[in-house]
């Protein structure tokens, strides 16, 4: 008898049958997903990425609640039709302090990852109030409701703990100020600016984003998620030829 | 094995197995089925090696094709290009009239710069290029920043009040009211007088009040009949067409607070050739000087 004609034994224990099947598709697993760990081009070498602020952080949180991730991609694939629309090709390295990444998979509105810088503040207001007032022929719902919920600070600290434990580089000094950066970065008047722009960088947009100033609403945070997204990393330092895969 | 177990109504060999007197017939797998999974296998092999495949310690095996998804869209592009090569290059080369004055690269032009409006404008424009409140009708011949070609391209070029272009255009109207510039008084006044030239129904009261005013705090950007300055940006105030709302009301809101527009600046997202071929089309909707 080979051992061929053995599987009568894993074929009468549940168990065994069980155990077995899992090795089977952990080398599934190990093959596919394990090498892209260690790979040292999964993840581009790019200038000029850094970890959200603590207000586009929150943003960032506004958008995966209100689920914009079901209409919306952030992921400009490397087809002519998608680069002449939304710009460059989405980079690994663009995506690689999301926890979790915001690619989607279903396009009911455009691609975001390129959306910053693209419209004006009070554009993204009036649009997020009402969409048809600047596109008659959107289908997207509106989030007025933004505008009057102040967002909630009092936790954006452990958002960046979170995100540190996953491996985003926030510094200690970065999360003993989110509370006062998150504040500072409505507010270019406040002398905690400064210490943001320190902390993150000369890029960082700091402005009353939804055009109020009495309370920092979640419509500032959203806005300042969306002015950022695709504008951290400098696409012309970036080579396209040794980053060909 | 022991010898073969043959079941005696079709003739078919069994497996041996046997439940309650049911045998098993052990019918062979089609040849032709047969014959297609050893090919897959034959194909898997020559797949692995033509294209990028094995994760290895440093990086993936290239394959001896050298595919990369990024490497084709380069291909793809810059075919693209050298397939409109002719003509992109004339109007790399050329200035905007120059384009405008050709009919080969004005045809060109125009068809491009519509699909690329169709993009990037319609959000702010609207799909018909009717503008909304806020965003300027490109339709008509009433400009903010002036409406022949070279205007048009800067515009679009460097955008208006787009922080991130340092040839952006750019220019602030006071707030009159809320920096208490004039008082509330004075500011009714003055939007009299604004109904007036632009032959709205007024007080002709107030407006008396209003004129002097209007001299004196506006006329140097919106000139002294109000038909406003494209080198300033500021509105033709004595026409008929109205960036926000043409009413007492509006009036007086824009200038106690202004409102100020913005626009991105399309030359570093779309290129110059983009921005050219926008320009042509733009001036050709109906209001270009």
């Amino acid at each position: 008898m080979s051992i061929l004609d053995k599987h009568g034994i894993i074929e009468r224990s549940p168990t065994l049958l069980f155990i077995f099947s899992l090795v089977v598709v952990s080398i599934g697993g190990i093959v596919e997903i394990a090498p892209l760990f260690y790979l040292q081009n999964t993840i581009e070498k790019v200038e000029g990425m850094r970890p959200y602020t603590p207000l586009e952080l929150a943003g960032r949180n506004v958008y995966i609640r209100e689920g914009c991730y079901l209409c919306h991609s952030q992921m400009i694939r490397p087809f002519r039709d998608e680069v002449e629309r939304y710009g460059h090709y989405s980079l690994a390295a663009e995506s690689m302090y999301d926890h979790p990444f915001q690619w989607g998979s279903k396009r009911t509105g455009p691609d975001l990852a390129r959306v910053g810088g693209r419209y004006s503040d009070e554009w993204h207001v009036r649009h997020l109030n009402q969409p048809r007032d600047v596109v008659p022929e959107s289908i997207m719902p509106t989030y007025a409701f933004l505008k009057t919920t102040p967002v909630e600070i009092k936790t954006i600290k452990s958002h960046l703990e979170a995100n540190r434990t996953v491996g985003v580089p926030y510094t200690d000094d970065m999360i003993a100020n989110a509370v006062r950066d998150l504040k500072a970065q409505v507010d270019p008047e406040s002398d905690d600016a400064d210490g943001l722009i320190e902390r993150y960088g000369e890029k960082v947009s700091v402005r009353s984003f939804d055009g109020e100033n009495k309370v920092i609403s979640e419509m500032d945070a959203l806005i300042a998620y969306l002015q950022m997204l695709g504008t951290l990393v400098d696409l012309n330092a970036y080579q396209a030829n040794p980053n060909l895969r | 094995m022991a010898e073969k177990k043959i079941d005696e109504i079709s003739g078919v060999e069994t497996t041996g197995h046997e439940w309650d007197g049911i045998t098993e017939l052990n019918n062979p797998l089609p040849r032709w089925w047969l014959w297609t999974m050893y090919a897959t296998i034959i194909f898997s092999i020559g797949y692995v090696i033509y294209y990028p495949a094995i994760p290895l310690i440093t990086e993936e095996t290239k394959g001896i094709s050298g595919i990369t998804a990024r490497g084709e869209l380069m291909k793809e592009m810059a075919a693209h290009k050298a397939s409109k090569a002719g003509l992109v290059a004339k109007i790399e080369e050329a200035s905007v009239e120059e384009i405008a004055g050709d009919t080969e690269l004005k045809r060109f032009a125009l068809s491009a710069g519509s699909s690329l409006f169709k993009v990037n404008c319609v959000q702010c424009h609207g799909s018909g290029a009717q503008g909304a409140p806020g965003y300027p009708n490109l339709n008509d011949d009433d400009w903010l920043w002036g409406g022949d070609l070279d205007a048009i391209y800067i515009s679009i070029a460097h955008g208006v009040r787009y922080e991130q272009d340092d040839d952006t255009r750019t220019s602030q109207m006071p707030a009159f009211g809320k920096d208490e510039l004039l008082d509330r008084g004075q500011i009714a006044s003055i939007a009299e007088h604004i109904l007036k030239i632009s032959d709205f129904e007024y007080d002709a009261e107030k407006e008396k009040e209003g004129a002097p005013l209007f001299a004196e705090n506006c006329s140097a950007c919106h000139g002294k009949d109000g038909k406003g300055n494209s080198e300033f940006g500021a509105p033709n105030l004595a026409d008929a067409l109205w960036l926000y709302a043409g009413n007492r009301q509006a009036i007086i809101a824009q200038v106690n607070a202004p409102k100020h527009g913005e626009m991105p600046a399309w030359n570093s997202r779309l290129g110059d050739v983009a921005v050219k071929q926008l320009t042509v089309y733009v001036h050709n909707l109906g209001g270009g000087q």
